[in-house]
């Protein structure tokens, strides 16, 4: 049995879905990030000035394509894997000698294709407003990959759970959009007073968004290591957790 | 060899329901084998619990000897499925379902394409190849399913209600297909609630009802159970209304139809003779009611009754 294949076979499903699906997967992130340049760089940021020694278009933009990246790798395996339960045609694979953790990497690896899509492209409508020099390339990689993972696991533990498509749309409005917009894709947190910087501390997106900055701009306010061994603690925890419920059937056999 | 064996099977859900109680079942390789049952009595719940849909309570399952708790993915590797839902992507082309089917058990796109094409045409998909499922006719979808199913080449075949829905012209070249890669080597089991169809096509049978075995044996001795039959003549001439078959249990329907119950000692000829004395002749014989089915709801309420 050649488990290579298999992967292979269930990445390129993925990949097909959503490029079949283009106007729904890859083109809202590029239309609503290059609002947030316009509006909250160009409009709003050439008044706020500059932050921690960048111009304010400068400053977001990495917190921008961080933010389209984890959001897009959560929604992919949220709603993929989801639709796969809803329709039924996930039984395609469970009654195929798939192992659990090649069901979860495919899924995962699938969210990983397009968070880095998505993220390539508002890099590239980024080039439009920003004229910024990549610092630290393989940190700057690293960051935007692990970080798809982790959402990528985050949205399959989403779907395992998940009864209806209202169950998977929870998740992003409630908590994934407000630990965005409180991470520092905006601001440093040196703006806030004291109590709410430490606060902040306890937001993974927060360390994703500083590294990812500090990869292209050289700037962060947290220690790079510190990022990435929560990130990665984040990625050991949420991936054991989601073998787990495979390996349990929850919400797939009864 | 067994193909299938299933040993002390028990399916509890959650909300307490004993889907299934102690099965015991073998199917033997190459055989072609119904499991029959009236709905909610547990067919679906062991075919589920054999392709690994459907979590046990308790038991073991061997697919040609190797255990599917300790083996799954070789055991896996022998088996195919024909569900009674259509679960593929409707949103896929028809050729992309098979070949990413294919993909999951390890068959590269280059070996699963000429498959897919084979098996495309054999099941009369060939113009649809492109298409999205889901623009597919119901009979369309079914054989999707089917191709699916067969696509790694399985060595046990289960269909749980494939001609469900299913025009007679097209279950009959169902029929047809099945019985050739049953000839080819294919093991199947199959769930219908068309007796005929397990009639013609299975020569093993087991009974399921209220999550138990109540019958397992070839369709041969289980037919021949059956103690009494009746059967239906139309004649080609008026019976005369002063008639007298001597021995015979009859009823006539109308002037041209006779309704004759025979018991199991008793032959058909001794009909035809008293018949032929009286001059008149037959132009068909039926039987009234699917052999099959009068024994299998005898047995289930058999068995109903002894709950």
């Amino acid at each position: 049995m050649n488990h290579w294949v298999a992967f292979q076979t269930l990445l390129t499903r993925e990949v097909r879905r959503f490029l079949r699906i283009w106007p729904q997967t890859l083109l809202p992130p590029a239309i609503t990030m290059t609002l947030y340049f316009i509006i909250f760089g160009n409009l709003i940021g050439s008044r706020i000035g500059e932050m921690d020694g960048f111009n304010y278009m400068d400053y977001i933009a990495p917190g921008i394509i961080m933010m389209a990246v984890i959001n897009n790798a959560y929604a992919n395996v949220a709603s993929s894997f989801y639709s796969a339960k809803f329709q039924n045609h996930i039984e395609e694979l469970l009654v195929a000698p798939v192992p659990n953790y090649l069901i979860l990497a495919g899924y995962v690896a699938g969210g990983i294709a397009r968070g880095l899509i998505v993220g390539l492209i508002v890099t590239l409508v980024s080039l439009f407003f920003t004229s910024i020099e990549i610092q630290h390339l393989w940190i700057t990689i690293s960051m935007v990959v692990l970080s798809a993972v982790m959402f990528a696991l985050g949205g399959f533990i989403n779907a395992m759970y998940a009864q209806s498509f209202d169950e998977i749309a929870i998740i992003p409005t409630f908590i994934l959009t407000p630990l965005t917009y409180l991470g520092g894709v905006f601001y440093s947190i040196s703006l806030l007073p004291e109590f709410w910087q430490n606060v902040s501390l306890f937001n993974p997106i927060l360390y994703m968004v500083n590294a990812f900055r500090y990869g292209m701009l050289g700037v962060s306010d947290i220690r790079v290591e510190v990022a990435f061994a929560i990130i990665i603690t984040c990625i050991i925890v949420l991936s054991s957790f989601a073998l787990y419920l495979l390996n349990k059937g929850t919400g797939l056999r009864s | 060899m067994k193909a299938l064996s299933i040993k002390n099977l028990s399916k509890t859900y959650k909300n307490g329901h004993e889907a299934l109680i102690n099965v015991d079942l073998d199917v033997a390789q190459g055989d072609f084998f119904a499991l029959l049952g009236p709905n909610g009595a547990g067919k679906s719940t062991t075919i589920g619990v054999v392709t690994s849909l459907v979590t046990k309570t308790a038991g073991d399952v061997k697919i040609f000897d190797i255990d599917l708790d300790k083996y799954p993915a070789k055991a896996k590797s022998y088996l195919g499925l024909v569900p009674q839902e259509f679960n593929f992507n409707g949103f896929e082309q028809v050729k992309h379902i098979l070949v990413t089917q294919a993909g999951y058990y390890g068959i590269r796109t280059k070996e699963a394409e000429p498959r897919a094409d084979e098996l495309l045409k054999q099941l009369g998909l060939w113009e649809k190849r492109h298409a999205t499922a889901r623009t597919l006719s119901g009979g369309m979808k079914r054989r999707l399913m089917i191709a699916r199913a067969l696509i790694h080449r399985p060595k046990l075949l289960i269909l749980d209600e494939p001609t469900a829905g299913v025009d007679i012209e097209l279950r009959r070249s169902m029929w047809q297909f099945l019985q050739k890669i049953n000839e080819q080597g294919t093991t199947i089991i199959l769930t219908t609630h068309y007796l005929e169809e397990a009639e013609n096509l299975c020569r093993n049978i087991a009974i399921i009802d209220r999550g138990r075995i109540i019958e397992n044996t070839d369709m041969k001795s289980l037919l021949n159970r059956l103690d009494k039959q009746t059967f239906i003549f139309d004649l080609k001439s008026s019976l005369p209304s002063n008639i007298d078959l001597p021995n015979i249990h009859y009823q006539l329907i109308d002037d041209t139809t006779l309704e004759v119950e025979l018991n199991q000692n008793e032959s058909l000829n001794a009909v035809f003779s008293a018949l032929s004395q009286h001059n008149i002749e037959v132009s068909s014989m039926k039987n009234k009611a699917n052999r099959l089915e009068e024994l299998f709801l005898s047995l289930v309420e058999k068995s109903e009754a002894t709950l």
